[in-house]
């Protein structure tokens, strides 16, 4: 009985591990590919490790494109993009779901209508809104229309929503208003709905590719993802070059995952239950 | 309890101060997010709608055209292209996704040893850029020195240059969509396996159920409500794919036609060919797409989901 057991699970690590070589080795290419120099690149048949470690593709590619005002670009549209965003969400939820005013469930549904239609809907006006703004081709156009989330607001409302009506009960009767009951126990409770919203916005505001690249075109204002698009067309057949920055480009998330995969992991697994 | 109090609510007085105070607050929360909506979401929603009836030249100046778009979008060969070539990729990576996905959580599911390390590796595609994503499948599919063919050669087989070759391109991508989205939907789907009652497999041992009776009629029917959600959210997100065929299929690619889906084509149309109206038009179409395809999972749903 036991050894049928001890087959079985040998049998399921084999399928399993399978699965691990497909997902890590595109991921062990790309790192091994931008140590190498161009011409190792392409040998044929092509070596696996770099003969000797280079570091040739990184540097050139600082002076190829202005990679680290990219990489600057990209930290700074991303960290306003989750504080602001996730600021703004967990104060509308707080006010969607614990406080009673009139017509709050019509906005509410409004605020809901956004999630329902494909983001591409919005691009071509948001476009304009930001040219008339004169800000294309700067920062802020990258993050303005992310501020502002249906999605953040609705699952951070589901945070609120469980949590015990007698809490601010109290409070009111200690005479809080509610800022204070806002910031000093309601949040707290929260922690976990926030940790995950910082998450996931941190995650997309990253790896956000269609709308920077229509909105910043200039080398120097773009973000990570258009930024390695370009690198494709202009250095098509440097690899390594191209390897070096995908490297660069998905570490941060990579090392932000290892370190919160369990908020990461356990972020997703409530999406199922939740929705 | 909750019901109570409103009915207590009910015949209106005059808003006491306390209440009136709670109003003003309500409100400031929610401002921000409300009106940063309503400017970049909902009245852009409207706006896009007006546009699909203009013209909008290069310089952004909209002149009203009527059904002008829609009727050229009617006979649009090349939309109808981009809408087959969609379909197909949902049509293909929906099922094989969902079945792998399926297939890992289900495997996780049980008391092997290293549970989190297999789940942490398998979540690693859905965190990495997929800019970043398709450079490095590019790079592997490459014809003359990609690591794909180098390691078909170690089995004889031969090569080919995979995505400017039309007939295994859009294959090739829809690989790369599969491999970045398996790990997200399955750690969905294993914490919906997660949690199915113990008392019911008891229940089904105790009745002589095998661990693949086990798994075919407590495990499946008990997890369809997660299915059905991972395959409406897989079904709108393979509508919108973009990014993977952008990056990998480049305008010169033989197999470019066979490649492009509706949202890329919204995107040359809007972005790079300077025919905002037109493609405002075709955003509407992909939507009202997506509604009718989600309706129809709507309903269809209540002849294989289960609620308790």
């Amino acid at each position: 009985m036991k050894k049928s057991k001890n087959i079985r699970h040998l049998f399921v690590h084999i399928i399993l591990l399978a699965g691990v070589t497909i997902t890590i080795t595109p991921f062990l290419w790309m790192v091994f590919t931008s140590f190498k120099t161009l011409g190792e690149s392409m040998a044929i048949p092509p070596t696996i490790f770099p003969s000797k470690w280079q570091l040739d593709a990184y540097t050139k590619i600082f002076t190829s494109i202005p990679f680290a005002q990219v990489y600057l670009n990209t930290i700074i549209s991303a960290v306003v993009t989750v504080l602001l965003q996730v600021a703004f969400c967990t104060m509308a939820a707080y006010g969607f779901g614990r406080i009673d005013f009139p017509f709050k469930n019509t906005i509410f549904l409004i605020v809901l209508s956004v999630l329902m239609v494909p983001g591409q809907i919005f691009l071509i006006p948001q476009y304009l809104i930001i040219m008339h703004m004169g800000l294309l081709d700067t920062i802020p156009a990258v993050f303005i229309p992310n501020l502002f989330s249906a999605f953040g607001t609705f699952l951070m409302r589901q945070f609120f929503m469980s949590l015990p009506k007698e809490l601010e009960e109290a409070a009111i009767l200690d005479g809080c208003n509610r800022f204070q009951i806002f910031g000093r126990i309601m949040l707290p409770l929260v922690k976990p709905g926030i940790v995950s919203l910082v998450i996931f916005t941190a995650k997309f505001a990253w790896n956000d590719f269609m709308w920077p690249m229509i909105v910043n075109t200039s080398p120097t204002k773009m973000t990570l993802a258009p930024a390695l698009s370009t690198l494709q067309g202009q250095y098509g057949t440097r690899y390594p070059m191209q390897m070096a920055g995908a490297v660069m480009a998905v570490m941060p998330i990579i090392i932000l995952f290892f370190i919160f995969q369990k908020q990461f992991i356990e972020g997703v697994a409530q999406s199922g239950i939740k929705g | 309890m909750a019901e109570k109090k409103q009915q207590v609510k009910v015949p209106k007085k005059k808003a006491s101060r306390r209440e009136k105070k709670d109003w003003v607050a309500g409100y400031l929360f929610i401002a921000p997010v409300t009106l940063g909506l309503l400017v970049f979401y909902i009245f852009p929603f409207i706006q896009n709608f007006w546009f699909s009836f203009n013209n909008v030249n290069k310089f952004n100046m909209a002149t009203f055209c009527g059904l002008e778009n829609y009727s050229k979008m009617i006979v649009d060969t090349e939309l109808y292209q981009t809408l087959w070539n969609t379909l197909k990729y949902v049509v293909i990576t929906v099922p094989v996704g969902l079945f792998l996905s399926i297939l890992l959580a289900a495997l996780l599911n049980s008391e092997i040893k290293g549970k989190s390390f297999y789940r942490t590796i398998y979540f690693l595609p859905s965190v990495t850029m997929s800019v970043a994503v398709s450079l490095i499948w590019k790079w592997i599919y490459n014809g003359e020195y990609g690591i794909l063919n180098a390691i078909l050669k170690v089995f004889g087989l031969e090569g080919q240059n995979w995505l400017s070759n039309q007939s295994t391109a859009f294959y090739c991508v829809m690989i790369v969509g599969i491999w970045c989205s398996v790990g997200y939907n399955m750690i969905i789907l294993l914490a919906g396996m997660q949690g199915i009652s113990k008392s019911l497999y008891e229940a089904a041992a105790i009745d002589g159920a095998g661990p693949k009776d086990q798994f075919f009629h407590v495990t499946m029917p008990m997890l369809t409500p997660t299915i059905f959600f991972v395959m409406i959210t897989s079904i709108i997100g393979g509508f919108q794919v973009f990014d993977t065929i952008y990056m990998m299929i480049g305008k010169t690619s033989m197999a470019y036609e066979s490649c492009q889906t509706m949202i890329a084509m919204f995107y040359r149309y809007g972005f790079e060919f300077g025919k905002k109206g037109y493609a405002a038009a075709i955003s509407i179409f992909v939507f009202l797409i997506i509604m009718v395809v989600t309706a129809f999972q709507m309903w269809g749903q209540k002849k294989w989901v289960n609620y308790d």
